[in-house]
């Protein structure tokens, strides 16, 4: 038999839904125990590597191994011929190559593969791999790739999908107009742990990859694809997972570890590098947007009008569902009545770009922001002001038509962001370098440093939208372990650091009133949770454990029923499951679970199916297509160098409705982790993309924020509850990331009176290097 | 041609031979069998692969095998007492909710077990140019601070503890 990898360990859990329940997971990650991904091994395992294309765009010719295959240790090379299925894949539209045939469409594009006994032979190998390339001229500015003379890069041509929203009156006229064009760059999600995972073959054919996935079974669907085997034959279980944001959406290696491992019989690792990692998944979507905002002259919105373009790189991944979001929440949390709203995302010959914390509604705030900044200084109005005037509210239109129901409370976090009391100002006598922008580097000493403070709300939907089938499935099993009663519950959600194992304890705990609640490996084995991303689980997955609890408790009553009927004429009356036992409707103890259950185990299986939603109307771009809105404000207060350019962050603010806390101190830390990856858009983070060819592949060059850069974060939690929602829950983790950096992006604005139309914020763009005046 | 090298890892004496270009953090995961010491970056900027060397915070992927020879070398897996109970910087990590996804945290807690050497009461200004050299992506750092405030809360009272001891054992 095959050996496979150890996983972690079952810990318990004790704690109710509303409690800040330790994480289970955390003692073996204190311990460094924990078995992420990278870390797996078994006997006899060999390494992947990975031979990838040094051109943004080329035709393939021939693949010559042969030397290769020559080198010491190496047991397989592979090409685009020994795809055993569909030769592509994707989220929503199969066009990226498994490993690329007839053309290679972005720089860093899987070629081909080579196991070898060590990664050292195998990466060494990787080098000897002969392809014929013929160098074509990349296709890098997604405007040009609009145009009808542009190369086609895909059947079809350019265009992934273009979103039309008309709302209103398409011919509305306004008192005071303001227009602005705004620019965001690539940012890449970073998870610390790269991509990794380990296929292990059953000798029967099939397959079982050890993975660190956001969604093990659209892994395993494109996976059964791709190889030409029943999905029975291929089985996955999460692996600890480093992070995801989004990045761990689409196919890395799982299908090339997996063809190694079939291919040689033997289990068979791939582990990235941080530089293979920047080619190895998709980004956020740079994005150019054209806005016009008319207004009356007291302030209300007569219309917005935008031009939404996003570059989706090479390949399709989740670019027609990121679009969608970009034009639905286009203008904002805010009523108006009448919208245009254009949006495009195209192929080009850049990295391709798919799902990141945000997921399309990060892009746009950074630009209705700055558009509601410019229209409160066009009518001299406070902009705060001007933004409660605006704000949705319980019942307001979205310019999908859709209406927004339940709390709807974005004045009120405006207000709250507002009225925290501002941080004092820095001093400069003595002077505390740490505080100034620059830090140590000493660059000043407070000249030349003005204050400044800037707003933005956003808000996205929570789930899966325009009809998607979005569902989750949960197993909970009851039995007596030890003298005690314990529940298990067994999903195919990915923990991927979000706190997922807690919320997932809790519920049952709650449910069943059990102490003793353990969550097992996610895996295949058990129905699709669908993905840990969208801020979904904790909704649908969380939904559809309760489902099952709720199922496992019925069948416990009844059997109480049955077994003592005598004691229990009035049934049906009150009685919950509470402190391991049957409780009557005051308290008393009926039946203590262990005794009443014995030998006897429950087990049911349910689905979580939350309200379907509506595609959008292809010419009008209306219609119910949200399951959930969940809103968010900041407020940043920063320090700018203005001969420098150089920022400081001194403080951010920020407001969030999120519902129910599940578990609050879990949701403190996603508004602390979801600022700081807003405040990387804001001032740092950006992939450097050059013809084609990323500049700033290795965490040397591409910035992420460090403990310095961070400012202490002042935090609104509010539990307003969905009336839709199990436990009037909202989605918690992508609004962080939403206002926080527009708001960074204002406040350096409101310091220095710079346009700063485009994010992130460079020194350059800050400092006005126009010649001076002779 | 390969080199010799002898260390103490987490206590327990070593010896290996290894190629001269091994660098630390492969020496601990790939021929020690220590996986704690994690690989986020390759390029010494992310700091997951933290561990002390003779009780100074190294980064073990800016270090070769071989320049730790006849040294003494704690990585996070040495840091619980023998019992199993967990250092205070580990347990102030898990109660203050001081890691999410977890693939940074070793590097922290090694990072943080040098400042706290140097440093038993640090400010959170301290704390903060005390770890600027590893990266979190999940936590804003926010409870990676209180982390390290509550676990050097928790050191010094104990130390205070084995003072008031030994004044009690004096007096007696």
């Amino acid at each position: 038999m095959t050996e496979h990898p150890r996983l972690a360990p079952r810990t318990p859990v004790t704690g109710r839904v509303g409690d800040s329940v330790q994480r289970p997971d955390a003692v073996l990650k204190v311990k460094g125990d924990f078995p992420y991904s990278s870390d797996l091994q078994v006997e006899g395992m060999l390494w992947g590597a990975t031979v990838r294309s040094p051109h943004p765009y080329a035709r393939i010719g021939s693949i010559d191994a042969s030397e290769a295959l020559a080198s010491p240790g190496v047991r397989a090379v592979l090409t685009h011929e020994d795809v055993p299925g569909r030769k592509v894949y994707g989220l929503e539209i199969p066009d990226q190559p498994v490993l690329a045939f007839d053309v290679a469409r972005y720089w860093g594009e899987a070629v081909a593969l080579v196991a070898a006994d060590s990664p050292e032979e195998a990466r060494r190998a990787a080098h000897k791999v002969q392809v014929d390339y013929q160098v074509l001229v990349p296709l890098t500015d997604p405007e040009l790739a609009l145009t009808p003379d542009a190369p086609s890069l895909h059947e079809g041509g350019n265009v992934t999908r273009q979103v039309r929203i008309r709302h209103g009156d398409q011919n509305a006229r306004a008192e005071v107009v303001v227009t602005g064009e705004y620019e965001i760059g690539m940012q890449d999600q970073a998870p610390l742990g790269p991509e990794s995972g380990l296929a292990i073959p059953d000798g029967q054919g099939g397959v079982d990859l050890y993975i660190a996935t956001q969604w093990l079974h659209i892994d395993r669907d494109q996976l059964a694809e791709c190889l030409a085997l029943s999905r029975e034959k291929v089985r996955l279980t999460l692996a600890g997972v480093g992070g995801a944001f989004g990045a761990r959406e689409d196919l890395s290696m799982q299908a090339h570890a997996c063809m190694l491992a079939l291919r040689t019989g033997r289990p068979v690792k791939i582990a990235y590098s941080r530089p293979e990692s920047f080619v190895g998944h998709v980004h956020r979507h740079p994005g150019r947007l054209r806005y016009e905002h008319g207004a009356t002259r007291d302030g209300k919105l007569v219309y917005v009008k935008a031009r939404i373009l996003l570059d989706g790189g090479a390949y399709a991944s989740s670019s027609t569902a990121v679009i969608a979001n970009a034009c639905c929440f286009a203008v904002g949390p805010y009523e108006c009545p009448n919208a245009t709203i254009d949006g495009w995302v195209v192929y080009t010959n850049n990295p391709p770009c798919g799902a990141m914390r945000g997921f399309g509604s990060v892009q746009n705030c950074y630009a209705h922001e700055a558009q509601m900044d410019k229209l409160a200084a066009a009518l001299s109005m406070d902009p705060v002001e001007l933004r409660i005037r605006n704000a949705m509210k319980t019942g307001s239109s979205m310019v999908t038509g859709q209406v927004v129901e339940g709390p709807v409370p974005v004045a009120d976090l405006l207000r709250r962001v507002r009225d925290v009391a501002l941080p004092p100002a820095t001093t400069s006598d003595p002077v505390d370098l740490t505080e100034m922008p620059g830090g140590v580097s000493n660059t000043t000493h407070g000249e030349g440093v003005k204050r400044g403070v800037g707003y933005a709300v956003g808000f996205k939907n929570i789930g899966y939208s325009e009809g998607f089938n979005d569902y989750s499935t949960a197993r909970v099993r009851l039995s007596v372990v030890g003298g005690r009663p314990r529940v298990e519950v067994h999903t195919a959600s990915a923990e991927v650091g979000q706190g997922l194992v807690t919320v997932q304890a809790q519920i049952a705990g709650t449910e069943l009133g059990v102490s003793d609640v353990v969550v097992l490996d996610a895996d295949t084995a058990v129905g699709s949770a669908g993905s840990s991303s969208a801020s979904r689980q904790t909704y649908v997955t969380g939904g559809a454990v309760k489902a099952a609890c709720e199922a496992v408790r019925e069948r416990v009553l009844s059997l109480a029923q049955s077994e003592m009927g005598g004691l229990s004429a009035d049934a049906g009356d009150g009685r919950r499951l509470e402190n391991d036992a049957i409780v009557s409707a005051d308290g008393a103890v009926v039946v203590h679970l262990a005794t009443l259950l014995g030998e006897e185990v429950i087990e049911e299986t349910r689905e979580f199916h939350p309200r379907r939603t509506a595609p959008l109307d292809p010419e009008t771009g209306q219609a119910d297509a949200h399951l959930q809105y969940a809103f968010a404000a900041h407020r940043a207060v920063v320090d700018v160098d203005t001969e420098l350019g150089l920022v400081k962050v001194v403080e951010l603010a920020t407001a969030q409705d999120v519902g129910k806390a599940i578990n609050p101190q879990a949701v403190e830390g996603q508004l602390e982790g979801g600022a700081a990856q807003g405040l990387g858009l804001a001032l740092m983070e950006e992939i450097q993309v050059k013809d084609g060819v990323i500049r700033n592949a290795s965490f040397t060059d591409y910035l992420l924020p460090t403990i310095l850069d961070m400012p202490p974060l002042r935090m609104q939690i509010l539990e307003l509850g969905d009336p839709h929602s199990p436990y009037g829950l909202k989605g918690v983790g992508e609004p962080p990331t939403i206002s926080s950096g527009p708001a960074i992006v204002a406040a350096i604005r409101a310091a220095t009176g710079r346009p700063l139309s485009r994010a992130p914020v460079r020194p350059h763009d800050i400092v006005d290097t126009s010649p001076l005046p002779s | 041609m390969k080199h010799k090298v002898a260390t103490t890892v987490n206590g327990q004496r070593r010896e290996h031979e290894v190629e001269p270009r091994l660098l630390l953090v492969h020496y601990l995961r790939d021929v020690v069998g220590l996986t704690g010491t994690h690989i986020g970056c390759d390029t010494s900027q992310c700091g997951a692969c933290t561990v002390t060397v003779d009780g100074k915070a190294v980064k073990s992927c800016t270090m070769f095998a071989v320049q730790a020879e006849g040294k003494s070398i704690t990585t996070i897996e040495g840091m619980a007492a023998k019992d199993g109970t967990l250092h205070p910087l580990q347990q102030a990590f898990w109660d203050e909710h001081g890691l999410q996804c977890g693939f940074c945290t070793p590097g922290f807690i090694m990072a943080a077990s040098y400042l706290l050497s140097q440093n038993p009461n640090p400010t959170e200004d301290e704390i903060r140019q005390g770890l600027e050299g590893n990266l979190c992506r999940c936590t804003g750092y926010v409870n990676i601070v209180k982390s390290v405030q509550s676990a050097a809360k928790a050191m010094n009272g104990s130390k205070a503890n084995a003072g008031e001891h030994s004044a009690a054992a004096r007096r007696s």
